[in-house]
């Protein structure tokens, strides 16, 4: 290769990144829409399409139903939609029947309430139904419904039926049946909400069940502290005819050593008399079911 | 014997002088790079999308193969006009068709064997990469033997492939042999649906048509037990036996087919 070839070759090489770079500057690409697509919905039809690349489409469109739902989670849209997210795991279930992880996943993504999820159980049991029917024996299929029904429904009479079906399943863990038992007596007690959590949280495989397990005890834990907050200000107000304008107040008054945070770490809201969780901790939003039998 | 032979190793050099084992390459990246970039993209299942992919890619470098190389084994020697300078050597035509394809089995055996040895690499990599704890609830180990069952099939769906495109170079262009090779592995893995297709007609004929076509066309769905292996359900050794029975007679098929039209070929 002559001189003059390779002289050629760095410049116009240079020249494709230089106005590369000078494209980026000026904004990139001219805005478009950005709606998100899904070319194929039926997953007949895609089933039949796929050939002998099911498996591996299936894995696609996992990967796309996780991007979707980060994506949408952690944008700042504040009107955060997840229109593609049932869609997905439709087509990623019925391409491969035996994907576990796209069932038990895609049934907290789909509960999960706003804005960090769509707030659609109905949705999340349907899955679920559907992997129990190529998947008969599976118990923690069985387990999630009645979870659903549990925290995201407070329907406990269900909770407490599926628990008990779970329970009867193969290989199911021995403390499903006493669980079934003591949601229908105590269903939505927050000492009953706990006593599932940690039990996920002990036994759970995976990491990322085992890491929202511990996010919903932390959120109990906030509702507790929460309820012992309000009852220092509710005193400190009868004490003095007023609530307390901010924390300082409060541990003046010697109910608080000093800023109390919530166990994100994010320090609480005190406003007007009414404390909550700070609007950025991760926390929000606290399930508000529990605390109705508490 | 000798003479296939010696044309069915010409065959293989000659892919090798051409860089098809470059395809090699192109698939170690592939599994490597997807590696590093599954466990950045998705929340676990790693290794069950490496199977997956890995065994999906080992299945579409073969097929791009066994199609481009099949089509061209025949009309080459022709468009070239080497046939006339190899058929007036001590080879007959049916030694030519068989040592034709023998070549290119051999050139598929050990591009599937480096393959899936590569897979198995990257597998084992991956299995480094997670606790015990973890490993202990996949349905299989990372380095599954039994996948080695899928690989199989998939090597002797290749050879049906090939048998065909080389069926069809016998007699008609590359560009059409690739159409009617493709063509009938896609409707290969429609069988189900012609076996069924009683259910969505009322016509009798038309469905003892579909049905026929259902016998007679060659089933490459039968071929396909990714799913089985990856997650390490059954697959019973008569049906691993039946199926490869079922490809070793149509592929018989096929070449004998391929033979009788080469043999009635005019090169004068």
């Amino acid at each position: 290769m002559s001189a003059r070839l390779v002289v050629l070759f760095i410049a116009l090489g240079a020249a494709v990144v230089g106005l590369q770079a000078a494209h980026e500057r000026a904004g990139g690409p001219l805005t478009r829409p950005t709606e998100a697509l899904l070319y194929v919905r039926s997953p007949a039809m895609m089933t039949r399409m796929a050939l002998s690349y099911d498996m591996l489409l299936a894995d696609i469109y996992w990967i796309r139903a996780v991007q979707h739902y980060g994506g949408i989670r952690l944008s700042a849209d504040p009107d955060k939609r997840f229109d593609l997210l049932y869609p997905l795991l439709d087509l990623t279930t019925s391409l491969d029947t035996r994907f576990g992880a796209a069932y038990l996943f895609g049934a907290i993504f789909l509960s999960e309430a706003p804005p960090g999820g769509p707030g659609r159980p109905d949705l999340a049991i349907a899955l679920l139904e559907k992997g129990l029917r190529a998947q008969p024996a599976k118990w923690d299929y069985a387990q999630w419904i009645g979870f659903v029904h549990y925290w995201w429904r407070a329907d406990y009479v269900q909770a407490a039926e599926w628990f008990a079906r779970a329970g009867e399943l193969p290989n199911a863990p021995f403390w499903l049946k006493p669980l079934a038992a003591t949601t229908l007596a105590q269903g939505g007690s927050r000492a009953s909400s706990r006593a599932l959590w940690q039990e996920i949280a002990r036994t759970a495989d995976e990491g990322w069940y085992r890491t929202s397990a511990q996010h919903r005890l932390r959120q109990l834990d906030a509702m507790d502290q929460i309820d012992e907050l309000r009852l220092a200000v509710d005193t400190y107000r009868q004490r003095r005819g007023s609530p307390p304008a901010d924390w300082a107040d409060l541990a003046r008054a010697g109910f608080l050593r000093g800023r109390p945070t919530d166990p994100a770490g994010v320090p609480y809201r005190l406003a007007g008399g009414a404390v909550s969780l700070d609007p950025t901790s991760p926390l929000n939003p606290l399930p508000k079911e529990p605390v109705r039998r508490r | 014997m000798q003479v296939i032979g010696h044309v069915a190793v010409s065959v293989f050099r000659e892919s090798v002088r051409d860089r098809v084992l470059y395809s090699l390459v192109g698939f170690a990246a592939l599994l490597m790079g997807a590696s590093y970039l599954i466990g950045q993209l998705t929340a676990g299942q790693d290794v069950k999308i490496i199977k997956d992919l890995g065994l999906a890619a080992i299945a579409t470098f073969g097929l791009l193969m066994a199609v481009f190389i099949g089509i061209g084994l025949v009309w080459k020697e022709v468009e070239r006009r080497s046939i006339y300078s190899l058929l007036s050597k001590p080879i007959r035509r049916h030694q030519f068709i068989l040592g034709k394809y023998a070549g290119l089995a051999l050139t598929l055996l050990v591009n599937v064997t480096l393959m899936t040895a590569a897979f198995y690499l990257v597998l084992a990599y991956m299995n480094t990469q997670f606790p015990e704890n973890v490993r202990a609830i996949w349905p299989a180990p990372a380095t599954d033997p039994g996948m080695l069952r899928a690989v199989a099939l998939t090597f002797v769906e290749l050879l049906l492939v090939t048998a065909l495109a080389l069926f069809f170079s016998t007699f008609s262009s590359p560009f059409l042999s690739a159409a009617l090779t493709v063509g009938l592995w896609v409707i290969g893995h429609f069988n189900a649906d012609l076996r069924n297709f009683e259910a969505v007609v009322e016509s009798r004929t038309a469905a003892s048509l579909a049905r026929g076509l259902y016998y007679v066309l060659p089933n490459f769905a039968a071929f396909d037990i990714k799913t089985q292996v990856v997650y390490a359900l059954p697959v019973p050794l008569s049906y691993l036996v039946t199926t490869t029975a079922y490809g070793a007679a149509y592929i018989a098929l096929l070449l004998t087919g391929a033979i009788v039209i080469f043999g009635r070929r005019d090169f004068k």
